[in-house]
């Protein structure tokens, strides 16, 4: 990162502080930009006295304002990387403002997916905090006349002890601006043994707005003058309007008009989708005028996807030879040796995000400009999208954060903000575009839907000689490119290349598959399917060798080594294999640590009940989990507890960590209980909570053991890699409790709820 | 003309009666705080309380409310924090919050009605709202221990 920059003398401002991209708290109306304010982007700490980083200021009353410039959509990083610069500038946490960015690329990615937020961030953020600090050292030890060495922090003050002397931050602050900016070789950063904050987390800065009903999600941004809209899409991917009849819809009390959007160009990518938007007075008049819209629709190619007969396209697929990924040894020469082979068919339909707060955006356009208020995971992304929809410069689009009501990927994708810009550039005036929970689920960027084929022979022990795995799904890459049909390296990446076992003949292979939806990231993404079918798998094999599925899963993990990706395309997450290198004495570590700690082998479990564990490693991060649960005569499944195990490298905010766990745990429930989303002839079936059901209080673990192994190794995900090793650890567990295998989720296929 | 009370102040509507509590809580009085999941009343994250029953708001009609008196998060407490929102806060319950206004108005009315609600009673009074990031337990837990502070 080089963000560190000294804005404030370059930049000299005599105007009033504005308020952009602020959450004020307490403020319901987001103020509208003045016709003298130049700069939009501002923030208070651009303002403040001492601003040696974009990401920080610090006044004389002693305030310090830390930019958050990722979205906050649950994980705490909006709390947890200012935190980080709070630390490292020996900052007190009560005197610090946090301010949200809006999307600029002088904060570097603000794509806040990938659970890379802490580990891309973590050096930058000490880096500014750690800058302010040598300077308001500098300050003070000039106005004693003491060298700087002799000069230390505490909590918001500069000390010089032998002379006894203390100043605050605030009143260094205005002479610590006067001094030159350190270079980075200069900063001392502190050591582990005198850090306040990391690894000691600290609640959600939000907490009390959160709970009180103050805090500005998308949902609740409003501007003066809007009007509100909701669009009908077509119901098939690339569907157009043929004709319409407005009539009906334009009687509705409330009711302004009706707008026809232009359909997208191939590929999809983040373009809306087309349709009719209605226009209203308020949310629930344009929701009322869409039902009473008489739309012809031509559907489209699209028209021909069925998602029973696609599954069984996807599988016929797989059971051919396709294309090879990763190779070790010979697989075919041991297979053609004969012996008992085992195969099986794994499969994971498309699943939907449904984050609580439906697509929402607002967006003002005038005068070739246009202000957004979203609750978006890529800012910047929204620039990309928007500048290109309305023909205008990336720069021209303004686009403050707000809080997310749940993003897990969904929000990444910002169709539904270009649609808010498109209306507002149209009617020339401010729009909230507000999608239903039904357009949510209908018109999703979906997790793929996958199958996958497994084919091992075996040997002593029942250890594997050799191991084929072959998956088939549509990919990500087919939004930007209708071509696209193999997994990229990026996706396949995620627990499908780097299957941990130590195998002499390995032989890992991806099929084509043509996309008819749109397919995007969701939580944790490729990783859901492929640690289900690994890690299944890997139980079936443990069973059929009548061993101990612990001991059997170590056994394939082998003992510690570095994986060697010598010829293999293994991007890493985008981080350095000598940074983060894959290390498989750290997965056996917490394998062995949850198994420990959820007393494996030890408690007696009765009839009905079962124990299941699996192991994936995700976004740098090793986990282990173990799901107990107890399946009644009905079919019913119950999940009394979960202990999961995780290795992310320095966790900075432990609090925040085994929260994301916890809540992994509920996500991967909803995903095996009842996670399914189908087509016919095109279209979504399900449409809202009655046909695509999220798991609910009574319905999830009803305790959830989070450990967290003290590490030193630089910091990796957390928000992701609490999903995969849980779902097969529970689809484990059913089989221990019931004998029925699970190959296909959700579970309901095979009678269980 | 509807008439009705919200969070204690008397309020006259003259728009569509067919109109839901939720639309008219939001777009028109501007209290935001109750929040728009589902619309068809399977979430609970647009949960307020109608003469101290939690109700959905999102499949309330204003003709329903005539006469009565409606309570949102804005107007749960008078003086500072309801015990259960120092619970939520003491337990650190939301991740990203969204749901977390609509649990909390449900569980304030489950407390009205229940000093000690046991687990079982709390899953059913709370099954109606749901959270997708995953802060079930720790909602169990917070009322658990506001239901200890209020008694």
């Amino acid at each position: 990162m080089s963000g560190i920059d000294n804005v404030s003398r370059r930049r000299f401002l005599t105007g009033g502080i504005v308020a952009a991209g602020a959450l004020v708290l307490g403020v319901r109306y987001f103020p509208k930009r003045s016709a003298g304010d130049e700069l939009p982007h501002d923030t208070h700490a651009d303002h403040a006295t001492l601003n040696p980083s974009v990401y920080l200021g610090i006044n004389p009353d002693g305030t310090v304002w830390i930019v958050a410039s990722r979205s906050e959509m649950g994980t705490t990083s909006r709390t947890t990387l200012p935190l980080v610069v709070a630390d490292e500038l020996d900052a007190d946490w009560k005197r610090v403002k946090i301010e949200q960015a809006i999307g600029d690329k002088r904060y570097g990615d603000q794509y806040t997916d990938g659970s890379h937020s802490i580990r891309s961030f973590y050096d930058a953020m000490r880096e500014a905090g750690a800058t302010a600090r040598f300077m308001l050292i500098q300050a003070a030890a000039k106005q004693w006349g003491v060298p700087a060495a002799e000069c230390e922090t505490d909590l918001h003050v500069v000390i010089h002890r032998s002379t006894n002397r203390r100043s605050s931050y605030g009143e260094l602050a205005t002479a610590a601006a006067k001094l030159p900016i350190p270079k980075r070789e200069d900063l001392k950063l502190k050591q582990k043994n005198a850090w306040r904050y990391i690894g000691k987390g600290q609640v959600s800065y939000d907490l009390e707005a959160l709970v009180t009903g103050k805090a500005i999600f998308g949902m609740d941004a409003r501007v003066d003058g809007m009007v509100y809209a909701s669009v009908e899409h077509p119901p098939v991917l690339g569907g157009k309007v043929k004709s319409f009849d407005d009539k009906e819809a334009l009687k509705v009390p409330g009711v302004r008009q009706t707008v026809a959007m232009d359909p997208f160009k191939p590929p999809p990518a983040f373009q809306p989708l087309g349709g009719i938007a209605v226009i209203a007075d308020n949310t629930w008049a344009a929701f009322q005028g869409r039902k009473k819209l008489n739309i012809s629709w031509d559907n489209g190619p699209n028209e021909t996807y069925d998602s029973e007969a696609y599954k069984n396209e996807l599988r016929a697929t797989s059971h051919n030879p396709c294309k090879v990924v990763r190779n070790l040894g010979d697989t075919n020469a041991v297979f053609a040796r004969g012996g008992k082979v085992y195969e099986a068919d794994y499969y994971v339909p498309l699943l939907a995000h449904a984050s609580m707060e439906p697509m929402v955006a607002v967006a003002d356009y005038k005068d070739g400009k246009v202000t957004i208020w979203a609750p978006t995971q890529s800012p910047q992304g929204v620039q990309d999208t928007v500048a290109k929809e309305l023909g205008i410069a990336k720069e021209d689009v303004i686009c403050h954060v707000t809080l997310l009501g749940g993003g897990f990927g969904r929000k990444s994708k910002p169709d539904y903000v270009a649609e808010a810009a498109v209306l507002s550039k149209k009617l020339a005036r401010p729009v909230k575009v507000v999608w239903t929970r039904e357009d949510d689920i209908k018109f999703d960027y979906y997790n793929a839907v996958a199958s996958m084929y497994f084919k091992a022979t075996t040997g002593t022990n029942g250890k594997p000689t050799a191991w084929l795995q072959r998956s088939v799904f549509p990919p990500i890459p087919s939004i930007f490119d209708v071509n696209a049909v193999y997994g990229d390296p990026a996706h396949l990446q995620q627990g499908w290349t780097d299957i941990p076992y130590d195998l002499p003949n390995l032989r890992i292979e991806n099929g084509p598959a043509k996309a008819h939806v749109r397919i995007g990231w969701l939580r944790s993404v490729a990783n859901i399917y492929h640690a289900f079918g690994i890690q299944c798998f890997t139980d079936e094999l443990a069973h059929a060798a009548g061993r101990d599925p612990l001991d059997y899963l170590l056994d394939l993990i082998g003992q510690p080594r570095t994986i060697d990706f010598n010829g293999v395309e293994y991007p890493n997450y985008n981080a350095s294999m000598e940074a983060y290198p894959w290390e498989t004495g750290r997965l056996r570590h917490v394998t062995e640590l949850v198994a420990e700690k959820s007393e494996w082998g030890k408690r007696k479990h009765g009839k009905g009940t079962g124990v299941g564990i699996a192991a994936h490693k995700s976004f740098l991060t090793y986990a282990a989990t173990v799901v107990e649960v107890e399946v009644n005569d009905q079919g019913e499944v119950r999940i009394p507890r979960v202990d999961v195990a995780l290795d992310a490298g320095l966790v900075v905010n432990p609090e925040a960590t085994r929260a994301q766990f916890e809540g992994a745990a509920v996500f991967g429930t909803s995903v095996v209980r009842t996670g399914e989303i189908t087509a016919t002839k095109g279209a979504i079936d399900q449409s809202n909570f009655q046909d695509y059901p999220v798991a609910r209080i009574n319905e999830v673990p009803y305790q959830t053991n989070v450990y967290i192994v003290d590490s030193d190794a630089p910091p990796a995900g957390v928000g992701e890699p609490g999903v995969p090793p849980f779902i097969a650890a529970l689809c484990n567990a059913i089989f221990a409790a019931t004998g029925k295998r699970v190959r296909d989720l959700p579970i309901t296929k095979l009678g269980l709820s | 003309m509807i008439q009705l009370r919200v969070n204690g102040a008397a309020q006259s509507f003259n728009g569509e009666p067919e109109m839901p509590l939720l639309w008219y809580l939001r777009d028109i009085l501007g209290l935001t705080g109750s929040k728009f999941g589902c619309g068809v009343g399977l979430c609970g994250a647009c949960t307020v309380h109608v003469n101290g029953q939690a109700t959905r708001a999102c499949v309330t009609a204003m003709r329903d409310t005539a006469g009565k008196e409606v309570t949102t998060v804005e107007g749960l407490e008078k003086n500072g924090l309801h015990p259960l929102q120092r619970a939520w806060m003491q337990i650190n319950v939301p991740q990203c919050g969204y749901c977390q206004v609509g649990q909390i108005m449900q569980a304030a009315a489950l407390l009205n009605s229940k000093k000690k609600p046991s687990d079982q009673e709390i899953n059913e009074a709370m099954a109606g709202n749901i959270c997708r990031c995953g802060t079930y337990n720790r909602i169990r837990a917070a009322i658990k221990s506001a239901a200890g502070e209020m008694s």
